[in-house]
């Protein structure tokens, strides 16, 4: 199986490799469309800031790859909130993949801290990217934005109030925690992703 | 629900696992690979390996072990040691790891912290703090691993450092590591009150009762490392007795 991770400007990608490989793929990384969209599956992941992100992806014509692609598609983190319309992270125009917007938490109490780090639940998991995994299962998040509940949300999280732990359309799903960092549960939900059918 | 954090910390030193007490008397305690793989095993929540030794040369080193530490384990982990520069965290990550710590070269260089920050979010920035008290009952900044004093109070450090763009503050008091008889509740939750990032408390942890004062206060986190390492305490034991004085863990 060919498994591409796109290659931009926002982060530390290196895990990823590492959590494929202990699955058995060696993923290629690549910002070539041609090779993007020879791809059996695409990975999307990111760390860093909305704004420049986009600019990056714009400038090498890859936001119009990613809403070319046909094959399934898991945006991680920064990835899946790139996929969403709008992020108020410095005001940023999204792919639009999906309709729901990243906003910035707002602690209600003290004790909600900004960023969120560290192991929360996701609960309401709906889609074959979830097969087998258990309602409130253990995941890692690392964030200060969110992306909020709506008509494509397949999984959700509390935090600051509920919002989308992974979102879903056509062949797009989006995570907000990091599967490759999120144990065994991690490891399960990124096999059902390398499982889902082309 | 966000969960409390456990974190077993290895100090590392020529490619081995050590702790000492206050700082000195260092004892090994095994190879940091197969550490690390256990307690990801155990349910450990993250992991932070300190370079004690790092200096140019051994930095290539200590990028092999991360390389190797991230091939072996699927929970996020943080390294530290003798960090100064863009590049010197560039490659950290690239061989594998989620997030860095900086310390002397911080406060030496406060800039560095929005260096950092800016080329790869605060998210993966995490500033340690050693501190201790003194005579005048404030707590202030240490360096070089404890070794040298500043007149810097950590409280205002903590605020510039989180200002400039840590996403993290992982607070040893050098009063109470080594010493077992639990965490420093004051200043962290002194500390903790004072930034809007998450504080992971480290020094003194020695049953699980510390642990849960500390966690059910305020600490997001609370990291150990001998008792760990020489299994006085099992992170799964650790964390049934959390859950059972109602502190949400993984």
């Amino acid at each position: 199986m060919k498994v591409v991770v796109i290659k931009y400007n926002a982060g530390n990608v290196r895990s990823v490799q590492f959590a494929l490989e202990r699955l058995g793929i060696s993923p290629t990384f690549s910002d070539d469309p041609e090779t993007i969209l020879s791809a059996d599956k695409i990975i999307f992941p990111g760390v860093g800031e909305a704004s420049s992100a986009m600019t990056y992806l714009k400038e090498r014509g890859l936001d119009q790859v990613i809403l070319q692609s046909t094959q399934p598609f898991l945006g991680i983190c920064l990835g899946m909130q790139l996929m969403c319309s709008h992020s108020e992270e410095n005001n940023t125009a999204c792919l639009g993949v999906f309709k729901e917007d990243v906003k910035r938490f707002v602690p209600n109490q003290a004790a909600e801290k900004v960023p969120q780090i560290g192991w929360n639940t996701i609960y309401d998991l709906k889609t074959d990217l979830f097969d087998r995994v258990q309602e409130n299962s253990f995941c890692y998040f690392v964030h200060s934005y969110y992306a909020s509940k709506g008509e494509h949300t397949v999984a959700t999280t509390d935090y600051c109030g509920p919002y989308s732990a992974a979102l879903h359309v056509n062949n797009f799903y989006g995570v907000q925690f990091h599967p490759e960092k999120s144990a065994d549960t991690g490891e399960l939900i990124l096999k059902n992703f390398l499982n889902l059918p082309l | 629900m966000l969960t409390k954090r456990i974190i077993p910390c290895l100090d590392i030193k020529d490619g081995r696992t050590v702790k000492g007490t206050n700082f000195v008397d260092l004892r090994d305690a095994g190879d940091p690979v197969e550490l690390a793989a256990r307690y990801a095993e155990e349910g450990a929540d993250e992991l932070v390996f300190l370079d004690i030794t790092a200096t140019n040369e051994k930095r290539k080193t200590l990028a092999s072990l991360v390389d190797k530490i991230a091939h072996r384990i699927n929970i996020p982990f943080t390294v530290g040691g003798g960090i100064s520069s863009i590049e010197d965290v560039r490659i950290l990550l690239d061989s594998g790891a989620d997030k860095v710590s900086i310390n002397t070269s911080a406060f030496k260089d406060p800039e560095l912290i929005n260096r950092l920050s800016s080329e790869f979010g605060s998210q993966c920035i995490v500033l340690a703090i050693d501190t201790k008290q003194h005579a005048d009952g404030a707590w202030y900044v240490y360096l070089n691993g404890g070794r040298v004093a500043t007149e810097r109070k950590c409280i205002d450090w903590a605020i510039e450092g989180v200002a400039r763009g840590a996403g993290e503050i992982l607070l040893t008091s050098m009063d109470h590591d080594g010493t077992k008889a639990g965490f420093a509740k004051a200043i962290t939750e002194a500390v903790s009150k004072s930034v809007p990032v998450p504080v992971i408390a480290s020094g003194g942890g020695g049953a699980p009762e510390h642990f849960a004062e500390i966690l059910n206060g305020p600490a997001d986190a609370a990291l150990a490392a001998s008792i760990f390492h020489f299994r006085e305490i099992s992170i799964p034991d650790l964390k049934s007795y959390l859950r059972l004085h109602s502190i949400c863990v993984r």
